[in-house]
């Protein structure tokens, strides 16, 4: 029996050379940081190393440490509301792009628009920094020259409370407004044409057909991505946020990865920021599990 | 069928939003090459940067090619861009391909292996340790290996695979093929197009990398292009001197913009059916 498994599996050795240099990358860089995770419970200091660093006492010193400190609420409310905003604000957008792509009777012309409108998705958050500069900053930006122009004071709408986080979910729009529509068009291609075929007949214009065909089409989708995407609720775009944020938004604009990358990188603090991270990971793994679950079970009910 | 009034002042106003919605893509981009290009002078006359200079001057783009570290931020990451995606391609299929065969043994277990790490990370700390540890830190490798294959990749790869036909992969098992000489001969020729998807997804990411830069290396000499622009954006801006041949800080800042987005500007139109076709074979997924 053993004897006819070494074989089998032997018969296939070519196979698992093939899977070993990318086993060894997932073990090195995605198991072993799982396993280092552990410096949270501990008092790590770098020259002892992840193993020989003493145990933390009480075992969830740093994690009451972040519970109880100041930022705990602040990081949290931010990660959540900024996520959410950008769910909300983000979700339609896309939809209505897709409607109209949909709904375009020019090739050309719809070709030309998709190519435009998908541009945005490419670029790195950096340059969409740079291009919000030339647009909002306070001292040249265009929008603030308008201002100037018309009498107005010009906005800081960079370093603003006020204006960040409506910076954050409008770039976010920006840059995925075509990008998004892709799956929602390719549902909408999915519907049966004889649906509009008949509602045609019955003298439907545009409008209704929209209404009572194609949005129904795609609802399954829009609520399964709703869904999908709520798995994801802390992860509020943390390479966004640390590229385009500055420290006089930070009580608008700090959330936990942008504090973990602080306190951890930068302050050195890597056992607080280790544990600040675990509770994150932790809790995004039940988020995503549940919503999965939801996903699923909501989908079987369609189909 | 003839089309009613109606129908054509619907797609009429359908094509006018849609217009607005392609020039409101690409009109902040026009801007910053507007502003790159305005001669200081042009700034002085109008009282600050109009959408369309009278005159234009690549003065910005002299200076940033002589005088800055954006030549040498360029090398690296196109040094990055190019090796980074050939082992990011060979990897990804070395691993799909064995997880698409459905009679390996313990193939879930590797299966299980490349998912768990998309629900779950020992977080950023950690995984900077590992690259400390490795020695990797201030090295072209830190932007490379930590990010080596992309799981959502893997999976697009994998279930391209298992569509092939069965039976190319048992003729060829009667020809007595090995099983290197079948994906290099048999599979990767029929998958070009997927791979190539999938490379595109890898190159764009390594052109944009900026995290791993910011978190691995701290030797200047070894930034990315991404890192330098930022550098160069967070720049304050000078007050404008009353002198004809200054550049405006503004103006450096956008010409440098538009220097790390145009290879990506100029190559995307030509790619973008293959990344559409990306994004809807990972939905599917999904």
């Amino acid at each position: 029996m053993t004897e006819k498994m070494v074989r089998n599996i032997w018969r296939f050795k070519a196979l698992y050379l093939m899977l070993l240099p990318g086993c060894l990358y997932y073990i090195v860089f995605k198991y072993i940081p799982m396993y280092g995770a552990i410096i949270a419970f501990k008092d790590f200091n770098m020259s002892a190393g992840i193993w020989s660093s003493p145990w933390a006492s009480p075992w969830n010193k740093h994690f009451v440490t972040f519970f109880h400190s100041p930022y705990f609420s602040q990081l949290l409310t931010n990660t959540f509301l900024i996520s959410a905003y950008k769910l909300v604000f983000g979700m339609l957008p896309p939809v209505i792009m897709a409607l109209l792509l949909n709904e375009c009777r020019v090739k050309w012309f719809k070709g030309v628009i998709q190519t435009l409108t998908y541009m945005p998705h490419f670029l790195s958050w950096v340059i969409i920094y740079g291009i919000m500069l030339a647009l909002l900053s306070q001292s040249s930006g265009l929008l603030n020259q308008w201002i100037k122009e018309a009498g107005g004071q010009a906005i800081p709408f960079l370093t603003s409370t006020t204006y960040f986080r409506s910076i954050l979910v409008g770039s976010e729009i920006w840059q995925n407004l075509g990008w998004g529509a892709i799956i929602y068009l390719a549902a909408m291609a999915g519907i049966d044409p004889s649906l509009y075929e008949a509602a045609r007949v019955d003298g439907a214009g545009r409008l209704r057909m929209i209404w009572h065909i194609t949005l129904p089409g795609i609802r399954s989708v829009i609520i399964m991505l709703l869904i999908l995407n709520l798995g994801h609720i802390l992860d509020a775009g943390f390479e966004q946020i640390y590229i385009l944020y500055n420290i006089q938004v930070y009580s608008v604009a700090d959330i936990l990865d942008t504090w973990v990358f602080r306190t951890g990188l930068q302050q050195l603090n890597f056992s607080l920021a280790s544990a600040v991270g675990l509770f994150k990971s932790v809790i995004g793994i039940i988020l995503v599990f549940s919503s999965n679950q939801i996903a699923k079970r909501w989908g079987e009910g369609i189909w | 069928m003839v089309k009613s009034m109606d129908d054509r002042i619907a797609g009429l106003i359908v094509n006018v939003i849609l217009l607005l919605f392609g020039i409101a893509s690409v009109f902040p981009l026009l801007y910053v090459l507007s502003v790159s290009v305005t001669p200081f002078s042009e700034v002085l006359k109008n009282g600050g940067f109009i959408l369309i200079p009278k005159s234009i001057t690549f003065d910005a783009y002299r200076k940033l090619l002589m005088e800055s570290a954006m030549p040498r931020a360029f090398a690296v990451t196109v040094i990055v861009t190019v090796a980074g995606t050939l082992l990011n391609i060979a990897i990804t299929v070395l691993t799909a391909y064995p997880l698409s065969r459905k009679q390996l043994p313990g193939r879930s277990i590797f299966l299980l292996m490349v998912i768990f790490t998309l629900l779950f990370s020992g977080g950023m700390i950690p995984t900077y340790l590992v690259v400390k540890s490795l020695g990797l830190l201030n090295s072209i490798w830190s932007m490379i290996l930590p990010n080596l294959v992309w799981s959502f990749n893997v999976l697009i790869m994998k279930s391209f695979y298992e569509n092939l036909p069965e039976e190319l992969f048992e003729s060829a098992r009667i020809d007595g093929a090995k099983e290197f000489h079948i994906l290099w001969r048999l599979v990767v020729p029929l998958s070009v197009p997927v791979t190539l998807t999938v490379g595109l997804f890898y190159a764009v990411g390594h052109w944009n990398e900026y995290f791993q830069a910011i978190m691995y290396v701290t030797n200047r000499t070894l930034f990315p292009l991404q890192v330098i622009v930022r550098e160069i954006l967070i720049q304050t801006q000078q007050p404008l001197e009353n002198s004809e041949n200054i550049t405006p800080t503004a103006t450096m800042q956008m010409a440098s913009v538009i220097m790390a987005s145009l290879p990506i500007i100029i190559v995307y139109p030509f790619l973008q059916k293959h990344f559409t076709k990306g994004m809807l074979l990972g939905a599917v997924k999904g």
